[in-house]
């Protein structure tokens, strides 16, 4: 099929297209520089027109998701809507827990196209990957959980660098994954006697590993691969007063580490969800922002890159690997606790957060995290997230976007509508800063892709992908920074004109008219099969006494991933030693 | 009685799934003969016997009770077609069971109950569903059973006797293994069963505490308070001394890694959920001190995964009632007992479960008078019942799919064999029935 998106005004910051008026060519499911006569005509003049959104952390799939909605059927209530008439979507249901098909149905209708599972237990791999099967409309790329898992701290306390790399090499294959996600690393093993660890020096009571040594060796062992993606890493001390500090010294202690020459990101580490790693203080009641520190940091440094995890005030659900920390929000706020320990990898937490724009701290957290959009310089550095569904659903994305691009919205709600800490205890108070759609095209699109090392999207170029989100706004005519309007923007973010994926429109006039299957984006290794098998031989005992699975059935087979894209990636990295 | 071990054999096939309670040991070997199980090795007896014995009563052909009251064989096209009509044209269908079969076809059942407006609802809503209804008011803090093995020192099981329903549960997974931290496997734990019988799981326990049928909620509230630091006025709790529980909650406290299993003696016992959550308080009070989770001792083998999938695609467990176009959930409301015994339904779908077995006999009742079909592989009491009898294949035998082991670890189950000639798997049969109901769809609003 042809397509031609006519005299939309388009935002492409890859290609340094700021606004233009111009068409835009789809053949099939590229975007290419002419068509034939034949192509049909899609009248967008005036209409704002960016790539597909790319979400580079959500909690979309997997175990975590199942418990959230089986112990919160009253979330499930708050996000019941009957199947609609006027488009081809079936009912909807829950609200920060949304059902399989929900998920789709809102990504899509909001213009994403690409959303990354950030937290997938291998051993749940199947799940995870099954879940996916009941998304529709989406590229999902998952992240596999790395930072507790025993082989790896295994290898690391006794600094065996090469076989942590065909560990990851093999383990990515197994689970179908993308990346190496990194979770409070050590402290969820902790939590396996029900401690955790304290910073990024105090060493795992067991294993005498400390998170230092975790993130460095994993950093090591990510470019060494040269996976397209950096190591996606989540701190220690999530949500504790003081962590600022550990967060510095994190983003500090892989600095020296060389990147992998071949590919194509600027960051060696992408240190998610930041802004609930950025108090300063000893206790609730002293709490501050350390938000101006760590945004130094990001400003002077090129090697790491970030995303915020901005608090929406809702009520939602909070899910973690990092399963210490949620214990402890249980102790403080008292709600619904759940847990799920597994076996060898991880561990999990869920509780119900009740962000109020009344109570201090939530409003505290949510100024640190807008402190963070308007002090990180260069929009490259940062991608909008709220960590859903964490710090808010991820169908609160356009309300944050109308935070950014107003001023006068912002400032209406720390004068009126917030908590006096957004002001006292932050320096939310300090920026007048107002987003641009090209800044917004970045952090939603052109940032999150390249970081991902996902090259054929975010961007508009000849030959990328054809993920193109237009909304029914007309750029010329629409004043985003007056307050009286960020309803009305939110709302067309909210609904999107068209949204075309792979040269196919999914959404026209916020109708969803078609529906496709999702594509599991996983990486593969190829280069170190042989080592791979040797290592396999070796640890197959160990893993048939410590899982309670057989080794055979712990991968995720292939009919569970169709459709797929395989990135393959060759490894060039050094000899590794038998 | 010893028996021989079996040598006649052609074929072997390894790491095979058990289809039978929810351990879904995942270790099995089949030993074929000319493409029949002749042998298993590794299941303990009653898994066994399911997999080995099975063509026992197998149901063949698709049936019709006709007007003398007979079953009748017939072809799969008119038995398809009578029953998507009369599930086309009920309504309030139930569409129950699902507690052995695949993630698959359960998910194929939601697309069917969604075009019918039917309830869909598992074995949950007789078992564990009490449990279910306590994580949603109190917590959910569970854990894998590797965990256990790995890490427990204390063992605590409750009103569930898993050495005779899941007889592979302390073998494998939690008592008997060695673990990572517990490298002599028994002798590092210490195993205790509550209980009020001396069941064969408190015969190979360190201790067993004996209390009052029905008392479960007082017992464990005690139990929380002696936790908690309360001082207890009585010298006896539900039949059990003070000193027993003082010395018990002192384990428990002082337990490296506590893991508790509890069944349907807690939760189907007067309280109910209630017993349950009161429980999951305890364990999480004992998080204060140590490390403590816990997990229901689900029955079938993806009683679980039916749970799973039925959130994934509709956000509630179990009872899931689709008759206004969009899914509701409300214990007592839209569970199939309730339903039952208020007489609402008037269509009644039973896939890979026996409600004749499993029902009180007032719910059981109104089936005599409403349509009934049964999607299985055996005859069974509900077959009785029947009026449409749709013969079905065993997943993990004659039927790859997934299913979810108790603690929610999903696993991929084979085909060995070959399923009987005219049977089919549950995925094809509502596969065809949603064909046929969207048909059927289609000329009405012609």
């Amino acid at each position: 099929m042809e397509y031609v998106l006519k005299n939309g005004i388009v935002f492409d910051p890859k290609n340094n297209i700021d606004g233009e008026q111009m068409d835009i060519f789809i053949k099939d499911n590229k975007i290419v520089d002419k068509i034939s006569s034949k192509s049909k005509v899609l009248d967008v003049t005036g209409k704002l027109v960016m790539p597909g959104g790319v979400d580079l952390h959500s909690h979309i799939a997997g175990p975590k998701l199942s418990i959230g909605r089986l112990y919160r059927p009253e979330d499930i209530r708050k996000g019941i809507k009957p199947p609609s008439k006027n488009d081809i979507s079936g009912f909807e249901a829950g609200f920060s827990l949304p059902t399989c098909p929900t998920i789709g149905y809102r990504y899509t209708k909001m213009g994403y196209t690409t959303v990354t599972e950030a937290a997938v237990p291998p051993l749940e791999a199947k799940h995870a990957h099954e879940e996916i099967n009941s998304i529709p409309n989406l590229d999902i790329p998952t992240l596999t959980l790395f930072g507790n898992n025993w082989f790896m701290l295994k290898y690391v306390k006794e600094n065996r660098i090469d076989d942590l790399t065909v560990f990851i090499s093999k383990w990515l294959k197994l689970a179908k994954g993308y990346g190496i996600k990194i979770v409070n690393p050590c402290g969820s093993e902790a939590w396996g006697w029900g401690k955790n660890v304290d910073g990024l020096d105090d060493p795992e009571p067991h294993w005498g590993v400390t998170g230092r040594e975790v993130i460095r060796a994993l950093t090591q062992v990510n470019e060494r691969l040269g996976l397209p993606h950096s190591v996606h890493v989540h701190t220690n001390d999530l949500g504790h007063p003081g962590n600022y500090e550990t967060t510095l010294e994190t983003f500090d202690c892989i600095k020296d580490i060389k990147k992998n020459p071949n590919v194509d990101r600027n960051q060696i580490m992408h240190c998610t969800h930041v802004q609930f790693h950025a108090y300063k203080g000893t206790s609730w009641r002293d709490v501050s922002s350390g938000a101006s520190e760590l945004i130094d940091y990001i400003n002077k440094n090129n090697h790491l890159t970030c995303d915020i995890g901005q608090i929406t005030f809702d009520e939602t659900t909070t899910m973690t690997a990092d399963a210490p920390m949620e214990y402890d929000l249980f102790r403080l706020t008292g709600l619904k606790w759940a847990n799920k320990d597994i076996e060898v990898e991880t561990a999990s937490g869920l509780i119900p957060s009740i962000y109020s724009s009344h109570a201090p701290v939530s409003v505290l957290q949510w100024a640190v995290g807008l402190e963070f959009f308007m002090g990180v310089k260069n929009p490259w550095k940062i991608v909008l997230t709220t960590d859903s569904p964490n710090g808010g659903p991820f169908i609160r994305y356009p309300k944050i976007i109308s935070w950014l691009m107003s001023q006068e919205k912002l400032q209406y709600m720390l004068d009126n509508e917030v908590h006096n800490w957004a002001t006292k205890r932050t320096n939310l108070g300090t920026y007048d800063r107002e987003y641009s759609w090209n800044e917004i095209a970045t952090i939603t699109r052109a940032s999150p892709a390249k970081i991902l090392g996902l090259n054929d999207r975010g961007h508009l170029g000849i030959g990328a992908k054809a993920d193109i989100s237009v909304y029914d706004i007309d750029v010329n005519d629409f004043d985003c920074t007056l307050k009286s309007n960020s309803e009305i923007l939110e709302n067309k973010l909210l609904n999107s004109k068209y949204t075309i994926k792979d040269g196919e429109i999914l959404v026209k006039d916020a109708n969803i008219v078609k529906l496709v299957n999702s594509n599991h984006i996983w990486c593969n290794v190829s280069g170190l099969e042989n080592e791979e098998k040797v290592l396999e031989k070796r640890i197959r005992p160990e893993f048939n006494k410590y899982y309670t699975i057989k080794y055979e059935n712990y991968g995720v087979n292939d009919h569970y991933i169709k459709p797929d894209t395989m990135i393959n990636v060759d490894y060039e990295g050094d000899q590794i030693c038998e | 009685m010893i028996e021989k071990p079996i040598t006649d054999y052609d074929e072997i096939v390894k790491n095979c799934s058990c289809s039978y309670c929810g351990n879904n040991c995942d270790d099995i070997t089949y030993l074929l003969k000319n493409k029949k199980i002749v042998g298993v090795r590794h299941a303990c007896r009653i898994g066994a016997s399911k997999i080995i014995n099975d063509q026992d009563q197998r149901l063949l052909n698709p049936m019709i009770r006709n007007d003398e009251g007979i079953l009748e064989e017939t072809t799969w096209d008119i038995a398809l077609d009578k029953t998507a009509r009369l599930l086309f044209e009920s309504d309030r269908p139930i569409m129950y069971g699902w507690g052995e079969t695949s993630v698959e076809a359960i998910k194929k059942g939601v697309k069917v109950a969604e075009v019918t407006g039917a309830v869909m609802d598992n074995q949950s809503t007789i078992c564990h569903g009490s449990s279910i209804q306590a994580f949603q008011n109190v917590g959910h803090p569970v854990m894998t059973l590797g965990e256990v093995k790995n890490r427990a020192d204390v063992i605590v099981y409750v009103g569930t006797n898993p050495m005779d329903d899941h007889p592979r549960h302390l073998s494998r997974y939690t008592t008997f293994p060695e673990g990572f931290f517990r490298r002599n496997g028994r002798k590092d734990r210490t195993i205790i069963t509550i209980d009020p019988k001396y069941t064969n799981t408190a015969k190979v326990s360190d201790e067993w505490i004996q209390f009052n049928m029905n008392e479960d909620y007082l017992l464990f509230n005690a139990l929380r308070m002696l936790l908690n630091g309360e001082v207890l006025d009585k010298d006896e709790i539900a039949g059990v001394p003070l000193s027993q529980l003082e010395n018990l909650i002192e384990i428990m406290k002082n337990a490296e890694y506590g893991a508790l299993f509890f069944g349907l003696g807690v939760s189907q016992t007067l309280g109910k959920q209630k017993n349950v959550d009161v429980l999951i308080q305890l364990v999480e009070d004992l998080n204060k001190y140590s490390k403590w989770s816990m997990l229901p001792m689900r029955g079938f083998f993806n009683v679980s995964g039916f749970n799973i999938a039925l959130t994934s695609e509709t956000g509630y467990p179990y009872g899931v009632d689709f008759s206004r176009g969009y899914p509701r959930f409300m214990v007592g409301e839209t569970t199939t007992i309730d339903l039952l015994n208020r007489r609402e339904p008037d269509f009644f779908m039973a896939i890979s479960a026996d409600p004749g077995v499993q029902f009180p006999g007032y719910s059981i009742q109104h089936l005599v008078n409403i349509p009934t079909i049964q999607v299985d592989t055996h005859w069974g009491p509900i077959t009785e019942l029947a009026d449409i009898v749709l013969p079905s294949t065993r997943v993990g035998v004659e039927t790859e799919g997934t299913a979810y082991r108790m603690d929610s670890i999903p696993l991929f189950m084979k085909k060995v064999i070959d399923k009987p000639e005219n049977c089919h798997s549950d995925e094809w049969i509502l596969t065809k029935l949603y064909e046929k109901i969207e048909l059927l769809r289609q000329r009405e609003d012609k």
